[in-house]
């Protein structure tokens, strides 16, 4: 069956040889690309749409656990989400969110058998795949979900109160149930209240574990709401979720790695 | 509580001790001497210890044991709770035999009664300093047993930051594949391999060993992590001749140099260089491991600084205040970080 594929690997031995492998395993496969770090997994993901993308996961910066959580969040509604295969050496946790979510993973050292029943399950998974919309499958949705509970923490950190947000020469201080949201800019979260914004010198990775998980929901990648704060939640016709927040004109959307959160009771 | 119950039980078997030999003294019926003499043993372990209890928990404690108040109160303990023993234990025991001792009713002889009371003090202040030895000896094995276990799981620690299932799993995959495409280079890095374990096992033993052993081992891990970071990572060795032979305690470097991959180049995109140098400053040995990476601003917070802590630790056991280990940026144009072990040259 012929396919196309992406290998993102940090380690150039181990993605040649996963190549390698491939090429005899799945002679129909054509590499498309072979990328070294994360980002440029979700780059050329989205520019060379492959059938299947393997992902180590610990590479630079960007891992493939956010490349996957990226690729769902950003893949285009009118072709369907390559499969997603996860290597990796040794992350115990990860592992077992695999399992339980039956999404697939192939271990380093990489053995030919194993990957020729990884080859198999792809195959029999593109072929019954629907070819004319993009479905998030459900597997994926869980085991990012389970992961982002399971990932290992020094300690959790305190419960932060007030931020403060330094602004010129003046420090606000402001009172973690005044914001509306918060939402990553790069290596800084912006904050939002009713009354204004802040920039916040943090990246939402570490300042997530210090809020409170009740009260507040991540919504995006990019985005953390305060539940109270929202008031609607609409799905537009092509399954699109936007939030209305009380007290504020904007529109805050959600991905659809979250859009489960809103459901009626 | 089983203590406490325990030593209401052994007061029981003192007093009847003490009972025989005052029956044997005074030439006293033996019968109803036991059963007083218990009597005042049992009410003088209740207030001695009870009081020890009261004035141990409300004083500061200081930096005495737990329970245990020091000698001055419990002096004052054992005397006050020694006559109230002696009274209602005297007391308990009318009751039960009907009989009216002289004591309570005042009618007592005063060289009697002193010579009661020292029956009563005297042992009270052995058994109580019998007791006291015995916990400062249980209280000292525990301390070992927990420096001991302590230092067994830092050990073990030690072990599993230096073997990190990460790097170690990684390192076999490329193996695996060399051997397959490059079989000379496979065989090199193996032999890396073996050095690096070697190292790794044997280190924690040894004393010391010459800065060139060091430098060896340290360049057999990083041979294996360019084998893993091909051209991501760069290195440089700096060791002069002079400094060659000297001592030094082993696998000092490669915790920092394993940082420097870890959290200084893992993390970059384009990689970069890890520097490692040996320089003399008047009496003080220097190594320094320096890299270009990322930089201390974005190192992740949850980050083993075990391996520093660790270095650190050795440090001030084996040099005291003559040696240090600083972290700081590297301050010229290409970045990174620079850590620096200050140590006595002997």
């Amino acid at each position: 069956m012929s396919a196309t594929g992406l290998i993102a690997e940090d380690e150039p031995l181990l993605a040649a040889n996963l190549t390698m492998m491939l090429a005899k395993l799945w002679p129909d496969l054509r590499i498309v690309a072979t990328v070294t770090h994360g980002a440029a997994a979700v780059e050329q993901a989205l520019a060379q749409r492959p059938d299947v993308v393997f992902l180590d996961i610990r590479m630079p910066q960007v891992s493939g656990l956010e490349a996957a959580e990226s690729l769902a969040e950003d893949w285009p509604g009118d072709a369907p989400l390559p499969l997603i295969v996860f290597v990796t050496a040794y992350d115990q946790y990860a592992l077992r969110a695999f399992d339980h979510a039956a999404v697939d993973y192939v271990l380093k050292p990489v053995e030919a058998d194993r990957l020729a029943v990884t080859c198999r399950r792809l195959q029999a998974a593109l072929a019954s795949r629907n070819k004319t919309r993009a479905e998030l499958p459900v597997e994926l949705i869980t085991a990012l979900s389970a992961l982002r509970s399971a990932e290992p923490e020094a300690a959790a950190p305190p419960r932060l109160r007030v931020l403060q947000a330094s602004g010129g020469n003046t420090i606000h201080m402001v009172p973690v149930a005044d914001v509306l949201y918060f939402e990553a800019a790069d290596k800084y979260v912006e904050v939002v209240t009713a009354a204004r914004r802040f920039l916040i010198r943090i990246p939402l990775r570490q300042l997530l574990p210090q809020l409170d998980p009740g009260q507040f929901w991540q919504v995006h990648r990019a985005t953390v709401v305060r539940a109270d704060a929202i008031d609607t939640a609409t799905r537009d016709d092509s399954g699109k979720v936007e939030l209305t927040l009380k007290g504020h004109p904007g529109k805050v959307a959600v991905s659809r790695l979250y859009a489960h959160l809103f459901k009626p009771m | 509580m089983n203590r406490y119950l325990s030593r209401a039980l052994r007061s029981v078997g003192y007093g009847s001790g003490v009972g025989l030999c005052i029956a044997l003294i005074r030439q006293q019926p033996i019968g109803t001497t036991l059963l007083y003499s218990m009597c005042i043993s049992v009410a003088c372990w209740f207030f001695i210890d009870s009081g020890r209890y009261l004035v141990a928990t409300r004083i500061d404690a200081g930096d005495r044991r737990p329970g245990w108040p020091g000698w001055g109160w419990m002096t004052t303990v054992v005397i006050v709770g020694g006559c109230l023993g002696l009274l209602s234990g005297t007391l308990l025991g009318d009751t039960l035999t009907g009989a009216h001792t002289p004591i309570l009713s005042g009618d007592e002889d005063l060289r009697h009664l002193l010579g009661d009371v020292l029956f009563v003090l005297l042992p009270a202040m052995i058994i109580t300093y019998f007791f006291n030895t015995r916990s400062v000896i249980a209280d000292r094995e525990a301390a070992a047993q927990a420096a001991q276990r302590q230092a067994a799981e830092s050990r073990l620690r030690l072990l599993e930051a230096q073997l990190e299932p990460h790097m170690f799993f990684n390192t076999l995959a490329n193996l695996h594949v060399l051997i397959g495409i490059d079989p000379p280079r496979a065989q090199a890095m193996l032999d890396q391999l073996i050095a690096f374990l070697r190292a790794t096992l044997n280190g924690s033993r040894a004393l010391e060993h010459p800065l060139h052993a060091e430098f060896e081992r340290t360049r057999d891990y990083l041979a294996l992590m360019q084998v893993r970071m091909d051209d991501r990572l760069r290195i440089r060795f700096d060791l002069p001749e002079t400094l060659a032979e000297v001592p030094v305690p082993p696998l000092l470097l490669q915790p920092l140099v394993e940082n420097a991959i870890k959290h200084g180049l893992e993390p970059s995109v384009t990689g970069g260089r890890i520097e490692v140098k040996a320089a003399r400053d008047g009496d003080t040995l220097t190594l320094a491991v320096r890299d270009t990476g990322v930089g201390l601003g974005q190192r992740a917070s949850n980050g083993t600084s075990f391996g520093l802590r660790h270095v650190r630790e050795r440090l001030e056991t084996l040099y005291g205040d003559t040696a240090c280990l600083s972290l700081s940026a590297a301050n010229d144009a290409e970045g990174g970080t620079l850590a620096i072990i200050r140590m006595p040259l002997k």
